[in-house]
């Protein structure tokens, strides 16, 4: 193995690309949430100064900023567990013997993960209509009075999450399924030998098994969830009373609504470091967990 | 007791499956609906009498068949793209040897933590100095390469045979040439489930487009449809006729190729 010049030619077009359009502007988002970086600076880059700080000193005491990122926590708190948990029961529903045509269920549980997500986003909203949507009237048939899902500020955040289990879950449940798949079923044949019931079965084998793809399932969900923004933009522009307000969708105000760039930057970065926080805790956790 | 279970499971499966497709079969239902028709309570299932009214008057009021060719324009030009400067990439860092190989490879991987947002307001400035701003190439210029696209190929490349590289140098093939004609075709399989991702992820995209575009004109169908959701929040008829336009190209594409796009998501989740 040779042939050192030409694999410049090789890799220098997309690592060009990589560095110019993504690695520069990483950094330049540090350095730009210390500036006042604002409509005037945009029309005049003298009038740019440093800040330090700043940027994030009055983000801290900015109460939308604040219910933003709470917003986006119970987005992630509850949406992350229901998704994962209707991903796992849908993979081991496929993944029975039983079923039959599984090929054909796994494409119509996959569906609406390929969907555009703005297209699909329009359909709920009609869904959620409190006064002809059909989720109302379905309810309305078992006795449940008509729920206003995108008006009424404790239920707007609920109906996004409806919404993005729905969305989401065939992701995860393929990626279940792949593991499923890949135990060795000599391990039940082992454990039914023992005498082992089904439950068992499933808490010491399956369970074990699975835990890697768990561990990395959590991860990628969990970084992915803290990035909502088109569901709340289409359905409920962040209302009502800013009770689906994401960070990202603050982050899309306050930089390409208000051109606060410097404040902006200074939210991607927040929101990016609360990430690397969550899952370098979830590595660690899932480290500690294997070795004792 | 067997065929009681095996009743039970189809069934639950059945159920899950139905209220996972219902909204997109009723949403195919109420674009072909007649103005106001699904505005009423008890909500229609089936149109009184399908029509494609909406359709016509999503390409001839709304402008719809101009954003469909902006999506199709941008997506293409996205895929072709960045399959060209991924594969090359990919195949170099499995098989070609440089100064710094595997360390750039680690910082690439190490950079996938990166939420592609944290870019997003810098990227913006600097496709502005350059001009990119409100046009096509402000969307695909950024798009050409992805460190997972990469990834991926690299991936697969690795299991190609040096011996098969050195007998092509031997016989005084250059490189460009055992690229062209022998590594592309080994490829091919990850080429397409690269092909596919790539092509729905550029169709889907919102965010950036959203940023970037500003002239209607440029819109994709997702910022398009975005708009007009915000503007005809009554005329559902018409909004679903915009969701069944943009959203079942990528629909059909899936379910064609749903074999290359698996193998892609399984590929990608592999990713430590």
């Amino acid at each position: 193995m040779k042939s050192v010049g030409a694999a410049w030619w090789f890799v220098a077009p997309a690592l060009v690309v990589i560095g110019v359009f993504f690695v520069l502007p990483v950094f330049a988002a540090l350095a730009m949430s210390l500036t006042d970086f604002d409509i005037y600076a945009l029309a005049d880059s003298r009038n740019l100064r440093l800040v330090g700080l700043r940027n994030y000193a009055e983000l801290l005491q900015t109460p939308l900023f604040w219910k933003a990122f709470r917003n986006t926590l119970y987005f992630v708190v509850v949406g992350v567990p229901l998704s994962i948990g209707v991903s796992f029961g849908a993979a081991l529903l496929l993944h029975s013997r039983l079923v039959r045509f599984p090929g054909l269920f796994r494409t119509a549980l996959f569906a609406p993960v390929v969907t555009t997500l703005v297209a699909v986003a329009v359909i709920w909203r009609y869904l959620f209509n409190p006064h002809y949507g059909l989720l109302n009237y379905a309810l309305s048939r078992v006795g449940v009075s008509p729920i206003d899902w995108l008006g009424d500020p404790s239920w707007a955040m609920p109906a996004i999450i409806v919404f993005a289990v729905w969305k989401n879950f065939g992701y995860n449940m393929i990626i279940f399924l792949a593991g499923l798949q890949s135990i060795p079923e000599p391990l039940y044949e082992a454990a039914r030998i023992d005498g082992a019931s089904i439950w068992r079965q499933f808490r010491h084998v399956t369970l074990p098994m699975l835990a890697p793809i768990v561990t990395m399932v959590n991860i990628l969900t969990i970084a992915g969830y803290f990035q909502l923004f088109a569901e709340p933009y289409v359905m409920t522009q962040g209302g009502p009373l800013q009770s689906t307000v994401s960070v990202l969708y603050f982050m899309y105000e306050e930089g390409f609504k208000w051109w606060n760039l410097g404040s902006a930057s200074a939210v991607a970065f927040l929101l990016f470091l609360f990430i690397f926080a969550v899952t370098a805790v979830q590595l660690r956790l899932a480290r500690w967990t294997h070795a004792s | 007791m067997p065929g009681l279970a095996k009743l039970f499971v189809n069934g639950v499966v059945l159920g899950v499956a139905t209220i996972t497709v219902a909204p997109l079969v009723w949403m195919l239902s109420v674009s072909l609906m007649s103005p106001g028709e699904a505005s009423t309570f008890p909500p229609p299932l089936v149109p009184g009498r399908p029509t494609l009214d909406n359709y016509r008057g999503l390409f001839a009021r709304a402008g719809m068949g101009g954003y469909l060719v902006n999506s199709v324009v941008l997506t293409t030009a996205v895929t072709l793209g960045s399959l060209l400067f991924n594969v090359a990439a990919g195949y170099a860092f499995a098989k070609l040897r440089f100064a710094g190989r595997d360390r750039i490879f680690k910082v690439l991987l190490g950079a996938l933590v990166i939420p592609s947002q944290v870019a997003m307001v810098p990227l913006f400035l600097l496709l502005k100095h350059l001009g990119l701003v409100n046009t096509y190439g402000g969307i695909v210029v950024p798009a050409l390469a992805s460190i997972f696209g990469i990834f991926v190929v690299r991936q697969y490349a690795l299991s190609i045979p040096d011996e098969l590289l050195e007998a092509a140098r031997i016989d005084g093939a250059g490189e460009f040439r055992i690229f062209r004609s022998i590594i592309v075709p080994v490829l091919r399989p990850i080429v397409v489930t690269l092909a596919v991702f790539t092509s729905l992820g550029a169709w889907n995209d919102f965010m950036w487009p959203l940023i970037v575009l500003s002239d209607m004109d440029l819109y994709t169908l997702p910022v398009a449809l975005a708009s007009l959701s915000r503007e005809h929040v009554q005329d559902n008829e018409l909004m679903m006729a915009g969701a069944v336009l943009t959203t079942l190209p990528v629909l059909l594409v899936f379910l064609v190729l749903q074999r290359y796009y698996i193998r892609g998501l399984t590929l990608g989740s592999l990713r430590e």
